[in-house]
């Protein structure tokens, strides 16, 4: 019976308590919900499925099996992570959005039905806006706005995706979909837009570096692998993914390099470590999805442990500018440690969990024949070595120095970052640790000499090139600026098109009323031609692009009300 | 607080160490190739320094390509918020 209680009820449950409690019993209690939540999910067996009738709808809201699960225990530990390295905030609407925002991703993950997924997918944009919004800055407060719209879109493209598919093929159940039908395009998009695929990406790389220093931590964990999540389950072995990874490697790190604000390196290197993850979903070997999976795990860890350091960093100087920052190592150093060892795991040094997990990728597309976007990933291994490896440590706590001397995060946050660092070590010192959770049996070895020498050599001569590079004077320096992205269109293109067309369309509009008013008599005799009871018009629509249409007059509205 | 204390990388020395282990290694790693028989997936891996010329080259060309996108991508701070 308590094993079938899930664990994201905990989260729920747990949240008005918190807003009740302060000081002490607060963090108390703040401590034991992921605690909880985490002996409820060890509990559970695989292949665990409660149903539930509703309105007539079967609908599953609670599925256990190794694909599930693996996410459930991933985002399990962040959120563990998230609050232990948040505990020290006296923050009510930060904590409950976090437990709200963790409950809902363990909701989607352990989903079996695509309407609990949509509930739970509507619940962690709303709830994750507000840990964006509790940096309470106008930017914070404008890129939340920004990033719920973007939401919102994608959870109006999957509402009508589920409904068409409901029509088309009269079940609920959240397995394979595939790209065969108008409604697998749409979930397609739903997902995209929170995976980030190219051109779709820009809400990430807005709004994370916007939140606060804690926040970032759980948004960094969970709605873009949420997403990986659902890709994996439902479009494993898509072609097309296969090159929407392979950009997604490649394209960010160049912004990497020139961006100032090393939360938004970040942003943009979560970015790059996603397309491995799609790129395996697409490829779709059982080698590959293992890979995904596996670095999806790993990167919300040593990705947390980064955003955890830049988080400290700016937690104890208010700056994260690379411009503003450098020399910290000589008063953090050991946030300065800790962040080197998030460094080397997203870097896949061997030894850091990053190895064991992205190789799998690696070595499958090439198993596939797919050498030229082997080539691509191996390009993207190496320029996030640069920008994430390099880059982040460097110019935060070394470089030249600043002249800012503070000194260490509090205990909790130093707790927190050491965790994720034990966990990156010890995954990647012992991968049998996280292979037998994966969803397929694991034929792999990554510590071979042919291997570890190859990654080695990479690395190590990507560090020869930064080195020549910053000592001949060629690498670019930092710069206050920002680097315009396809977010240009909305932010830049769209206000402006819309400020020079709105008097253009507002005498139009006069000039046409008057004309359409005297009209209106032919109109009714045209509308009962089509619509009287011989009609065409008047025949029954197919419920499936009745959806279609409401999709689009309500995705019209919600690009008109952001404006 | 620690009024300036010196620290680790304020010596010249220390860098020019840390640089020369940096080089050294890269040698060692280069030189290995000639010794270790590969086990590759694909041809390319097995050319002489594949992974080091290409690790190389990559990071060279990211960094110069980004610098010349800068022309074309920066803008002020404040560009979205006039």
């Amino acid at each position: 019976m308590i094993a079938s209680l899930p664990p994201f009820a905990v989260f729920f449950a747990g949240a008005p308590l918190v807003m009740l409690l302060r000081g002490r019993l607060q963090q108390g209690l703040l401590l034991l919900i992921p605690l909880l939540s985490a002996a409820l999910l060890l509990g559970v067996p695989e292949g665990l499925v409660v149903k539930v009738q509703l309105m007539g709808y079967e609908l599953t809201p609670y599925r256990t099996d190794r694909l599930s699960l693996l996410f459930a225990y991933v985002f399990n530990l962040a959120a563990f992570i998230g609050i232990v390295f948040s505990l020290h905030l006296h923050d009510r609407l930060q904590h409950v959005a976090a437990l709200i925002y963790s409950g809902s991703a363990l909701g989607a993950v352990l989903a079996g039905d695509l309407i609990s997924v949509f509930v739970y997918w509507e619940l962690a944009a709303i709830s994750s806006v507000f840990l964006i919004w509790s940096r309470r800055t106008p930017r914070s407060m404008s890129a939340g706005w920004r990033y719920l719209v973007v939401q919102f879109l994608s959870g109006l493209l999957l509402l009508a995706g589920i409904l068409m598919r409901f029509h088309e093929t009269g079940s609920l159940a959240f397995d394979y979909i595939g790209l065969d039908a108008v409604s697998g395009w749409l979930l397609f998009t739903a997902f995209g837009i929170k995976c980030a695929f190219p051109l779709l990406h820009n809400w990430l790389t807005d709004a994370y570096p916007e939140a606060t220093p804690t926040a970032t931590i759980f948004l960094s964990a969970f709605t873009t692998k949420t997403a990986v999540y659902m890709l994996a389950r439902g479009f494993p072995g898509t072609e097309l993914l296969i090159y929407i990874g392979a950009i997604m490697t490649c394209f960010p790190i160049f912004y990497a390099v020139i961006e100032n604000d090393l939360r938004r390196v970040l942003a943009y290197s979560m970015i790059n470590q996603l397309g491995f993850m799609v790129c395996g979903i697409g490829i779709g070997t059982s080698l590959a999805i293992n890979g995904a999976v596996a670095h999806a795990f790993n990167d919300v860890i040593f990705k947390g442990l980064l955003f955890m350091s830049m988080g400290a960093v700016l937690h104890m100087t208010g700056k994260s500018r690379a411009t503003d920052l450098g020399g910290l190592y000589k008063s953090m150093p050991i946030t300065t440690g800790l962040c080197i060892v998030g460094a080397c795991s997203i870097s896949a040094f061997p030894l850091f969990s990053g190895f064991v997990s992205k190789a799998m990728v690696m070595t499958a597309a090439l198993q596939q024949g797919h050498d030229w976007v082997w080539l691509a990933l191996l390009f993207a291994s190496a320029g996030v070595f640069h920008h994430a490896g390099i880059k982040i440590p460097f110019f935060a706590f070394f470089a030249r120095d600043s002249g800012i001397r503070t000194g260490e995060p509090p205990l909790n946050m130093l707790l927190a970052m050491a965790l994720a660092a034990l966990l990156c070590v010890s995954i990647g010192t012992w991968p049998a640790l996280l292979y037998s959770l994966l969803p397929y049996p694991v034929d792999y070895s990554p510590y071979t000499v042919t291997h570890v020498l190859a990654q080695l050599q990479l690395l190590f001569f990507s560090a020869l090139a930064f080195t020549w590079l910053k000592l001949s004077g060629l690498y670019p320096p930092e710069m206050r600026a920002l680097n315009i992205d396809a977010e240009w269109l909305y932010r830049w293109l769209g206000p402006r098109a819309l400020n020079r067309l709105t008097p253009v369309f507002s005498r139009w509009h006069v000039r046409t009323r008057s004309g359409f008013l005297r009209h209106l008599g032919n109109l009714f005799g045209t509308l009962f031609l089509y619509h009287g009871p011989q009609g065409i018009l008047a025949r029954t629509w197919a419920t499936g692009s009745m959806v279609l249409w409401v999709v689009i007059l309500l995705g019209i509205y919600l690009i008109a009300y952001y404006y | 607080m620690q009024q300036d204390r010196q620290h680790i990388f304020d010596k010249p020395e220390n860098v020019r160490r840390l640089l020369r282990l940096l080089y050294l290694i890269c040698a060692l790693l280069l030189a290995a190739d000639l010794f270790v028989h590969r086990h590759v997936e694909h041809g390319w891996e097995s050319l002489w320094g594949f992974y080091a010329i290409y690790g190389f080259a990559a990071c060279v060309l990211l960094v110069l390509l980004a610098k010349q996108l800068r022309k074309l991508l920066k803008r002020p701070e404040d560009y979205y918020d006039r």
